[in-house]
This record gives structure tokens, sequence and C-alpha cells, in this order.
């Protein structure tokens, strides 16, 4: 006989791997009902990391938008007890000063951010954001405007305001600028309308100089609440931040370092994480169970058929090529078309004031990437080892 | 040379306490060009029989040897590629892969050689043209009579042009007229000379078409007949 055990063929090649795929194919697709459940499965588990983690990473970044957006500064200056950027603790005027005199400091400007309430000309009060920006250098004025110019605030009594307040204030009206508002009985016309960051509260922006904020609370004897420094360019940002914190007593932190102490704040103070985490591992959870479930089913259907194909010469590494290439294919479609779905999403609300801001970020893609592999991976590890298992057999016990 | 050689084997299964002794010391020859049968009631050890001696399952004593080779000298995946080449396997339940078609699931031995399978799928097809089903080629299984699947497994058994052909009880899920011509099917192909076909069966019906009976019962050879 021709058959030599010494003289064995050698391991199967790259054409039998393709025999194999080709086949896998077909088993697959040739079940409906179980191949659209294990898409639905994997689909389901990408769409709600995708869009439950990119909304998340959204409103983490929205909490620090301000401190991102204001790129000419590179240290913020602060008091000691500040955690973020919300929570605006006055310090002296003369630390301005005290600032601008430290070696490595090219300039140094107020800024303020804080809440206020404005009374609108119907009565009705609303509590804005206030940003008060230096009356010379206008640092950290948004100067996207859409109707007027941003720097008409140096003006007297004159703010400009973000355009999603502005409907979020006067729904339905067109954009027209000279409304009129009252904070602390002080009279302030909204003489241009820009885009701006959005910002955590859908709260609408005002900006106006810092001349005009102090006006605005001529009681209260500190109000500066931040300084923002730029650095000299042969001086390092954090040789300067450890001076001024030396010099001043005061908080002084890099651009990057506050915007990620606001959003650990958030993070590690609010509930935000942790019903964005419940959602997202339930996500998971079901995306895995609908998955591993399905998976294990059409293997064990056709487990005396996998059986037959061991009696009849399919080794285990065939076997394994061919629910490997199922588990890869169901994967590769159901991540594609969560992804899909969840740019297609993030696209339909891009006008909507409340998702401004949100964006399908590379590493939402890996992270989602890589959970669907481990999804895939514990599906077919339960289901090969019932393949491998299979007795050939089991096929001759009718 | 003959196809299968047994000679003493006794096979034992294990489950937990409890032993079974499935084959009690047979010493048995399948020969080439010959239609064999084992018949005997459910339970006496005729498909243990045939998994030892296809090197499914490794018998507790004795020696198989199989196309003149000793199968205990062989490792598992060796007798993996000692099946997938020299033989062919028929089942009750014909174990056709509900998705794939006709032709498809008779060119899978062809596949687990690494046969393309559009290839493979081609010299499927004029085998079963043989075997007069021609026209369901490219039907599922779910689309074919019993009859007819119980053709395509024949024709998944004969692809790849193995030396022996094991069928386990291949008319038990047809009628008597199917089982007849499946049968008759069965009885040409070991008109070769160079190919054994081994049936296990209890069905009565169907005895005259052997050529070397052989009667089991309690895991035991009774008879052995030639005709």
């Amino acid at each position: 006989m021709s058959f030599n055990p010494h003289t064995l063929p050698p391991p199967p090649p790259t054409r039998i791997v393709i025999a194999m795929w080709s086949v896998a194919l077909k088993m697959l697709l040739g079940d409906k009902a179980k191949y659209f459940g294990l898409v639905f499965g994997v689909t389901f588990a990408s769409l709600l990391m995708g869009q439950q983690v990119s909304v998340f990473i959204s409103l983490m970044t929205r909490t620090a938008g301000l401190i991102f957006d204001l790129t000419e500064a590179d240290i913020w200056v602060m008091d000691q007890r500040v955690r973020y950027i919300d929570e605006a603790e006055p310090i002296r005027d003369i630390d301005l000063s005290v600032v601008r005199s430290i070696q490595g400091v090219e300039w140094a400007v107020p800024f303020y951010k804080g809440v206020a309430t404005v009374r609108q000309a119907n009565g009705l009060s609303q509590v804005v954001v206030l940003v008060g920006v230096d009356d010379i250098s206008l640092v950290g004025l948004a100067t996207d405007t859409i109707l007027g110019k941003a720097t008409v605030i140096t003006q007297p009594q004159t703010a400009m305001m973000d355009k999603n307040g502005y409907k979020f204030m006067w729904p339905n009206t067109p954009f027209e600028i000279g409304k009129e508002l009252e904070i602390n009985d002080n009279r302030l016309v909204i003489n241009a309308i820009c885009n701006a960051a959005p910002t955590l509260t859908t709260y609408p922006t005002l900006y106006v100089s810092y001349s005009t904020v102090t006006q605005l609370f001529p009681q209260s004897r500190n109000k500066l609440p931040f300084i923002v420094v730029k650095v000299a360019k042969s001086e390092s940002v954090q040789d300067v931040a450890n001076r001024i914190q030396k010099e001043t007593g005061l908080q002084a932190l890099s651009r990057i370092e506050f915007a990620w102490r606001s959003i650990n704040y958030f993070a590690t103070r609010t509930g935000i994480p942790i019903n964005f985490g419940i959602t997202v591992f339930l996500g998971v959870l079901i995306g895995a169970a609908i998955t591993a479930q399905t998976f294990y089913l059409f293997i064990v259907e056709n487990l005396k058929q996998f059986a037959a194909m061991k009696a009849f010469g399919f080794t285990n590494a065939q076997l394994f090529q061919l629910v490997a290439f199922q588990a890869l294919f169901v994967g590769v479609i159901g991540y594609s078309l969560g992804m899909g779905l969840t740019a297609l999403f993030i696209r339909s609300v891009a006008n909507v004031p409340a998702f401004r801001g949100l964006t399908l970020h590379w590493q939402v893609v890996a992270g989602a990437a890589t959970m669907i592999t481990l999804i895939i991976l514990l599906s077919i590890l339960v289901s090969l080892l019932k393949v491998f298992r299979a007795d050939p057999a089991m096929v001759f016990r009718g | 040379m003959n196809a299968i050689q047994l000679t003493n084997v006794s096979k034992q299964y294990q489950s937990g306490d409890q032993s079974t002794l499935a084959l009690d010391n047979v010493t048995l020859t399948i020969p080439m060009g010959k239609l064999s049968m084992l018949v005997g009631p459910s339970g006496c050890g005729k498909t243990t029989l045939i998994s030892v001696a296809s090197g499914i399952l490794t018998p507790t004593s004795g020696e198989v040897v199989t196309l003149g080779y000793p199968l205990s000298t062989l490792s598992d995946t060796q007798k993996v590629t000692f099946r997938r080449q020299h033989i062919g396997f028929i089942f009750q339940q014909f174990n056709l892969l509900s998705s794939l078609t006709a032709a498809e699931n008779a060119a899978m031995p062809l596949v687990a050689s690494g046969v393309p399978l559009h290839k493979a799928t081609q010299q499927a097809i004029t085998l079963l043209n043989d075997l007069g089903m021609g026209a369901h080629c490219h039907k599922l299984p779910r689309q074919l009579s019993g009859g007819q699947q119980q053709r395509v497994a024949i024709a998944r058994s004969l692809v790849h042009e193995p030396d022996i052909i094991i069928c386990d009880e291949p008319t038990a899920s047809l009628d008597g007229k199917t089982g007849h011509d499946v049968m008759e099917i069965l009885r040409h192909i070991a008109n070769d000379p160079k190919r054994a076909v081994l049936i296990v069966s209890h069905d009565t019906r169907v005895f005259s078409f052997a050529d070397h009976l052989v009667e089991m019962a309690d895991g035991q050879m009774l008879t052995s007949t030639s005709n």
C-alpha cells in the first residue's frame, strides 16, 4: 500500500487554509439566523462601547474645554485649593504684578471664569458662565465670531455670547446684536455672537473684558480667580511654574496639568464615569453573552458534523482554522458595523448643542477593537474545546 | 493483502467504577475486493469494531493491521492522515453539513487534503453524476430525500479514492426500496479488487449482498461465512 507513516506528507500548506476558509464561510453564511445573531451581538457591543465611551470622553473634555482652548498660555496660576476650573477661589490682584516680575515669565494676564445670574428684558433670570479676559491682550477670548467682532468687548458694558447660549436663551430667534441683559443692576449689551468651546453645563457663555468684570461685581475686594502666563521661549514651563509657586505661594500648573486635574476631578468626584462605565460594561457583557452563546450553539449543533469531519481526516488544526475564521469574520463585520453606526451617530448629532465636541477618537476605535477581540476569543475558546474533544466515534452512534 | 486484520482484539470501556467489554478477543480478516458485512444485535460490538479497525478507537489489547500496517505504531496525527488517505466513511445519519451543497459535502475529504473547494467540488460532481445525482449536485441536504442524502454520503466516501469503505448501518434510515438501491451501489463498489467494503448492519434485508458475513454477539465473533 502507498501509506508509509515515516514519509507522511508535510504539514498542511497554505492552500489547505484557504480551502478551510471557503468551507467556514459557507457554513457560517448558510445558517442565516445564527449568522445575524452573531453579527448583532458584536455590533451591539461595538456600538455601545464606541458611542458611550465617546460621549463620556466628550463630557470629560468639556470640563476642561476652556483650558484646552486657551492655547496662548503655558501656565495657570490660582489658589492652592483649586481642584478644577469651576472652583474659582479669588486671589489678590497684587499677585498679578508679582507673577509678571518672575524670571521666565514673558507675560501674565488676568483671567476670570465664574457664574453669574443675568436678568433678561422680559424679567426672566438665567445663570450664565462669565468669562473675563485681559482688556489689552484679550487672551482667552473666543475669536470665531458669527456676528459682530470679538474685540467689541473692550467697549464698556459690552459682551459677546456664544452661539448655543444665544439659542438657549432666545430659541427660534435669528441671531442679532444689541440684546440687553442685566447683571447686578449693570446693563450689558450683546454686541457679538461667537462659536465657543462646549462646557459641561449648557449655560450660555458671556465674554467680557476683565475691567467689565470688576464693574459688574464692585462690592468684593478680590475677584481675580486665575492668572494665565506665557513662558519665555528660553525657559522650561516646569521651572517657571516652580518659581511662581515659590514666590507667590499660589498653585501654578501647566495648561495640560490643569486640564487633566479638572478632568480627574469630575472623573473621581462625580457619578459620571460610574454611570457610563456601567453602560459600557453591560454592553460588553450582553454583546459577549449573545456572541458566545450563539457561537457555542452554532458549534454544538454542528458537533456531529465536526466529529464526522474528524473521522474522515480533518485535523484539529484544520477545524481550528475553520472555527477561528468564522469568529474572525463575524468579529470584523460586527465591529465594522458597530463603529460605522457610532460614526453615523456622532455625525448625525454634530449640530445638536448637547453633543457639541463629540468625536470618535482613535483610542476608542482601538479600545473597542481590543474588547471585541477578547469577546471573540472567549467565544471560540469554549467552542473550540468542544470541537477538539469531539470524539469521531460519536458519528457511529446513530 | 487483506484490507483489515484483527488479531485477539479486545476493547474495554471504563466509566467510573464500571467497565464494559465491547470487544472480547476478536480475530477477524476483512479481504480486499469483497463486501464484508458485520451483523448482530444492537450493543454487540459492531460499531466498536469498525472504530477500532479504522483507527478512531485504540484497542485495549490485540493487534489491528489495516492495509498491511499495524495501527498501534501510528501516532494520533498519523492515524488521521491514514484515514484521510485510505478510508471512506458512510454513516447511518449521513452527517452532511447543512449549509453546503451536495457536491460540496461530497468534496469534503478532498478539502481535508488541501484541494481547493471549487476543484474538489468539480471532482465530486463527476462522482455524483455516476451515482445518478447529477440533477441534485447544487441542492442543500434539506432539499434531498434520505436516499439522495445517502448517495451524497457514498460519493463523499469515494471522492478521495480510498482503499477501504466503512459503512455504519447505511440503510437504517432508508425505506426498503431506497435501501436496496444504496446496497446495489455499495455492491458495485466492492467489485473493485483493490477496494474493500465493510458494512455494519442489523438490517436482515441486506444480508444477501454480502460476500463475507460476520456474525457478532456480546463482543465476540460467532460465525464468519463467505458466499
